[in-house]
Parts: C-alpha cells; sequence; structure tokens
C-alpha cells in the first residue's frame, strides 16, 4: 500500500491558507465529526492511534489527557509552537502552509480535554508563521469555530490566543513555556506537580507540539487503526514530518511513514536527495541537536521511538536531520554545540549552568589550537555527571546537551586526537586566544 | 518603632519624567488582559508592542509598564532580560539576525557574518552611528533549509551568500515580511516620537 501523506497535504495547494481552500478540500469536518463521537469516543481513538508526542519527549497523547483531574472546572490548553531545536522546522511549515490543520486540531483536542482557552506560544522569529496563523485564527472565530457554543454545540466553547515568545530556546520545554507565558522568566519548574495538574495559573493544562495536534486530525478522519497500521507499530505509529539541513541537494521537510531510515532521508530521490556538489558526509544529527551525533556508517538507524537508542542517541527528538560534511572541522562543531547549551541554559541548575559553561571553555581552548588529550576524557566525564537522568537537573536541557557532546567525542575521538596531535605552538594559541 | 510603609508600585514612574507611551499603546496593552487569569500574564505581549513602536524598551518605558500591569519596575526588568529579544539600549531601524546554529554554521555564515561586518562597518552586537543598522547573532532561527539565512526585522532572506549583501541591504524593503496573498497586513507603523 502507498504512503498517502496526510501532515502535507495541502502544502502544495496555493492559497490553503486560507478557510475557503481549507473547507473546499475537506478541512472541518473532523471537529464536526469529534462532536457526534463524543469526548471519550475521540481519546479512544487517539489511544487506539497509538499517537506519541512529536515535540521530543514521545510522550502518549491520549495518555497525558488522561491525568487531567476529572471534577477540574478550567483546563488549559498550551500549544508547544516555540520550535527551538536546532535542524528542526516542521512546525512551521505547518503553520505558514496548512494555519487551519492545527487550528483543527486544536479544536478537537480542545474538545476532548474540556479546554476553555487554549494558547499558541510561538517563537518570535517566527514572523511570516505568526501573521499567516493570526490571520487563519481571525477567519476561523468569524466563522463560528472558536468562541461560545462551537458549531452549535452545547457543552463546548473554548478562545484560542496566540502569545508570542521572545527568544528563549528553554521557554520549549513544557514548564518554562507556561512560566513564561505567565510573564516570568521561562525557568523550568521541578515536576511533579506536572502540567495536567498544576499547569498554566495553577490550573489542569495539556501541553502538546503543533505536529501532535496535527496528527489529531486525520486520526478522526481515518480512525485510530488506520493511524496505528502507519510507521513500525506498536510503539512507533503514524506519519511524521521529516526535516532535513545543511550540504544536500533538497533541504525541506517531507512527510513519511515513522521508521524511515536516515539513509532514505539523506540520500532518497523524494527527500534530501543526496549531498551537494558532490561532498562526502561526515556526520548526521538526525533528530534535532539534542540527540547526538550518528556517523557515516550509522545511516541504517531508523528514525522511530525505538531505534535511535541502540546508536547512543537520546532518541527520536523533533527527526529534524542536520548534515555534516567532511570538509567541516569537528572542533568547529563541538564549539558550536557547546556554545549553544551554556548559552541557553537557564541557570537554575549547577551542574546544567556550570557544566555546560566549563565544556565551552574547554571546546574554545580546543578549537583555538590548544586542546588537550585530557580535554576530550574530561567533557565525557562532566557530560555524565548532567541531566535529569542523572537525577540532578529540573529540566530536560542538561540531558539534551549532554547527549550532542558525549556522542560528538566518543564517535569522532581520532579527528579529534589528530587534530590536537598536529595542532601548532599551544603557549601562541593561547596567547592568541 | 515600625517600619514606615512604602508603597513602591505606585511611585513607578519618576515624577516629572517625560511619559512615553502613547494611549494608543497604552490601550493595546490593556486590551490583553482579557485573555489571560492574571494582568501579569500580558507582560510579554506588551513589552512586544512597546519594543515594536518604539524600536526598544526603555526605562521609562519599563516603568510606565509596570505600573500599567501592577507590577514593580524591578519584576517586568527581571522577566525581560531573560529574553534575547527586548532591548532596553538603542538599535538601529533595521536589526539584522544572523543564524549561528550548526547547519547554516556548515553552510558558511561564518563567511555571511564577516561580509555583513565589512559591508556595515559594525561588529557583531553593534549598531551604526546613523541608527540604521544593527548586526546580531541567534540560535537556530527554524529555517535551516534556507541556511545560511537571516533575518531583517520581519523577513526571512534565504541561502544569502557574501556576494548578496550589498544588493539585499541596498533594497528598501528588505525588512518588510514576504506574506502569501491575503495574509494579515504587515506589522503596525512605528511611532515617531519618545525615543529609547
Ligand atoms: C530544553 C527543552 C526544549 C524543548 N523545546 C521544545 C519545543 O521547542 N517544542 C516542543 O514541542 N517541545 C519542546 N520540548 C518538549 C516539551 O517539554 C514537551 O515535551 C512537549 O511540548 C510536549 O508535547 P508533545 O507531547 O505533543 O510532544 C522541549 C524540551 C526541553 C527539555
Ligand atoms: S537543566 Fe538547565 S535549562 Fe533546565 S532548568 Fe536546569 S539549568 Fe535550567
Ligand atoms: S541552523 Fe540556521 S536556521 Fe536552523
Amino acid at each position: 500500500m502507498a504512503f498517502e501523506p496526510v501532515l502535507s497535504r495541502n502544502f502544495d495547494v496555493p492559497g490553503a491558507a486560507s478557510i475557503e481552500t481549507y473547507r473546499r478540500r475537506g478541512g472541518y469536518k473532523a471537529i464536526e465529526k469529534a462532536l457526534q463521537m463524543g469526548r471519550d469516543g475521540v481519546v479512544e481513538q487517539v489511544k487506539t492511534a497509538g499517537l506519541r508526542g512529536r515535540g521530543g519527549a514521545g510522550f502518549p497523547a491520549a495518555t497525558k489527557w488522561s491525568f487531567l483531574p476529572p471534577n477540574r472546572t478550567t483546563t488549559y490548553l498550551c500549544v508547544n509552537a516555540d520550535e527551538s531545536e536546532p535542524g528542526t522546522f516542521n512546525n512551521r511549515y505547518i503553520m505558514e502552509l496548512d494555519p487551519h490543520l492545527l487550528l483543527e486540531g486544536i479544536l478537537i483536542a480542545g474538545y476532548a480535554t474540556r479546554t476553555s482557552v487554549a494558547y499558541i506560544y510561538i517563537r518570535v522569529e517566527y514572523h511570516k508563521a505568526y501573521r499567516v496563523l493570526q490571520k487563519a485564527l481571525d477567519e476561523a472565530q468569524a466563522a463560528g469555530l472558536f468562541g461560545e457554543k462551537i458549531l452549535g454545540s452545547e457543552d463546548f466553547s473554548m478562545q484560542c490566543y496566540i502569545h508570542r515568545g521572545a527568544g528563549a530556546y528553554v521557554c520549549g520545554e513544557e514548564t518554562g513555556l507556561l512560566e513564561s507565558l505567565e510573564g516570568n522568566r521561562g525557568w523550568p519548574r521541578i515536576k511533579p506537580p506536572f502540567p495536567a495538574v498544576a499547569g498554566l495559573f495553577g490550573k489542569p493544562t495539556v501541553v502538546n507540539n503543533v505536529e501532535t495536534l496535527a496528527c489529531v486530525v486525520p486520526i478522526i478522519e481515518r480512525g485510530g487503526e488506520w493511524f496505528a497500521s502507519i510507521g513500525n507499530p506498536p510503539t512507533s505509529t503514524g506519519p511524521k514530518l521529516y526535516t532535513i539541513s545543511g550540504p544536500v541537494n533538497r533541504p525541506g521537510c517531507y512527510e513519511a511513514p515513522l521508521g524511515l531510515t536516515v539513509r532514505d532521508l539523506v540520500y532518497g530521490e523524494a527527500y534530501g536527495g543526496g549531498m551537494l556538489d558532490g561532498r562526502t558526509l561526515k556526520a548526521v544529527v538526525p533528530g534535532g541537536l539534542s540527540v547526538g551525533f550518528l556517523t557515516a556508517g550509522e545511516l541504517d538507524c531508523k528514525l522511530d521511538f525505538d531505534d535511535p537508542r541502540k546508536y547512543g542517541l537520546l532518541g527520536l527528538g523533533t527527526a529534524g536531520a542536520m548534515v555534516i560534511d567532511e570538509a567541516t572541522d569537528m572542533r568547529q562543531v563541538l564549539l558550536n554545540v557547546a556554545r549553544f547549551y551554556a548559552t541557553e541554559s537557564c541557570g537554575q541548575c549547577t551542574q546544567c549552568r556550570e557544566g555546560t559553561m566549563w565544556i565551552y571553555k574547554i571546546a574554545q581552548r580546543i578549537a583555538a589550537g590548544a586542546g588537550r588529550i585530557e580535554d576530550l576524557d574530561l567533557i565525557t566525564e562532566i557530560t555524565a555527571t548532567m541531566g535529569m537522568m542523572t537525577g540532578r537537573s529540573i529540566c530536560g536541557h542538561s540531558d539534551g546537551a549532554a547527549f550532542p557532546l558525549r556522542t560528538l567525542i566518543a564517535k569522532f575521538r581520532g579527528e579529534f586526537e589528530d587534530r590536537i596531535h598536529s595542532q601548532g605552538d599551544v603557549a601562541e594559541a593561547l596567547a592568541a586566544q | 518603632m515600625a517600619w514606615p510603609v512604602i508603597n513602591r508600585q505606585e511611585q513607578a514612574a519618576v515624577p516629572g519624567a517625560e511619559p512615553l507611551l502613547s494611549e494608543r499603546v497604552k490601550a493595546r496593552i490593556t486590551a490583553f488582559f482579557d485573555r489571560y487569569e492574571t494582568k501579569r500574564a500580558a507582560l510579554i505581549p506588551a513589552l512586544h508592542v512597546v519594543q515594536d513602536t518604539y524600536g526598544g524598551v526603555s526605562l521609562q518605558a519599563i516603568k510606565e509598564v509596570a505600573a500599567l500591569l501592577g507590577l514593580a519596575p524591578a519584576e517586568v526588568y527581571d522577566t525581560m532580560s531573560f529574553y534575547s529579544h527586548f532591548w532596553a539600549g538603542r538599535r538601529g531601524r533595521k536589526v539584522v539576525v544572523v543564524c549561528r546554529s550548526l547547519s547554516c554554521q556548515v553552510l558558511g555564515h561564518e563567511r555571511l557574518l564577516a561580509a555583513l561586518k565589512e559591508h556595515l562597518k559594525i561588529g557583531e552586537h553593534e549598531t551604526t552611528p546613523d541608527g540604521e543598522w544593527s548586526l546580531m547573532t541567534e540560535e537556530c532561527l527554524g529555517a535551516c533549509e534556507h541556511g545560511p539565512c537571516m533575518l531583517i526585522n520581519e523577513r526571512l532572506h534565504a541561502r544569502v551568500t557574501p556576494d548578496d549583501v550589498p544588493r539585499i541591504l541596498a533594497d528598501p524593503d528588505c525588512d518588510k515580511v514576504d506574506l502569501p496573498a491575503g495574509a494579515s497586513p504587515q506589522p503596525e507603523p512605528k511611532e515617531k516620537r519618545g525615543g529609547v
């Protein structure tokens, strides 16, 4: 059976961002169907579908919704459109090219969770996406899709607002996002309590990624079983919007079932289309920076929720692949990665704040031509102390730092050693730094 | 003796200082209040309005925003200083933001940055003396397929080579977002009065 794209079905349709075109192509039928199915029916379909969050952690969506306390009066839905993980831009495609798909997903999820207000937290750099989405939201509101008694239903009223971020990676972390929405510094909160119990303004809250919510629409249209038959069931079901960038022929956003191999994503005619100008591939970061690095010998890695772990990676992440070619000096890559996590750490946890900064300083030394072989072990040792997985951090930022740094050193150690052995006068390099 | 009670919030605006926020800007800010449970949640939206209108968030603006939201100026500054998008000092009318993350690096963002520095004759995080341009770098702009890329205010420029720089910067519309037909209008024009 040929794979039929559903998340990107409107991407090439001219004017798809308008409500008329979206409707003409069958849009806003799923919310009507959902209202007929009832709340439990919607949750049941999402559960059957096996839909797992697309924002990075892969948590099952229906399970997350089921954590909401039954006797609540207010529920918030926060749509995570902060999308700041380097290499990731599929949420942007949805919002720029098919904004009503997201809005319909919000309506269905909002209905299922008895949401009273939905906030779309969008990163400020997405100017175009913001303006296209705001227009779509205005259209949907005018059509009675948001507001009181939606589509004539007796028990479903929901408001929706777009809230712009202000340039902080950590606000993509769900509790950092909530703090930011409340007008505070985007400091992630200690969990528990989880947002489902005490989230925005202390009320039960669901945080879901843009793509996760977009997936809800085809699930209602075609049924949970259809969704569950795509990809690598039972753990990795459904279609995925992969992104690929770096020196390849066709950088962009492509839909395929979960489980696409990195090789297909980079070299497939329908995807990355191979290396640009005959360059040679050296490394791939397959899932957004935080998952870590693969070597040219590891391209059989399947991009689903399980396989990346076998390659020492954090997980699927966002399935945003970044390709690195032979000509790139891995010391510069190390410097870039180390700088990212050091400058984006919110500073609450000692291991994250100090550890990322130490590694950044060491990386600066190595890049300047004053590295020592012991530095490589030192970096590895520091990464082993960081993260929620070691029980020392409030959020996953420092796990996300540890994986790329550790895999970079471990998998490209030979190059680092060669460069350190062949570097010039260390005293001169240090003086020049 | 009891400590005298000081209401720090009501002293938010320095007596005698020129008020900055126009009635229109204030109305745009207070219009956010209905959206949230607390006034404080309107803070980041308010700072966006102020910065988009006046080109930055000055100390006077901080005080007036604080007064509107029932916060202390320090609370406003505390939040604001966390976010790299807000600035208190002067920046150029056109802010160039070059992506410095991995994909753009591999595709040559450093050459692009060097060309911009040479053309504008300023360094990173600096502003030209005529107040026209600022040059910044940021982490991944979420447009990696267009690398090396940069934003000029709202507009994204894709696959910029060093040779493209003079032509792009000479275009008077280089900072206007390129929207598809029928999408929302351009941002509200800046107000002339006031300053940062
Ligand atoms: C440092 C950090 C940054 C994150 N950034 C994002 C982001 O930009 N977008 C996103 O959807 N999730 C991001 N996440 C994951 C969220 O915390 C959360 O798991 C997700 O939004 C839940 O939605 P989902 O279940 O639909 O995937 C981030 C997590 C961490 C630790
Ligand atoms: S792990 Fe890092 S980013 Fe996350 S809360 Fe701690 S210091 Fe902040
Ligand atoms: S790496 Fe430059 S936009 Fe993502």
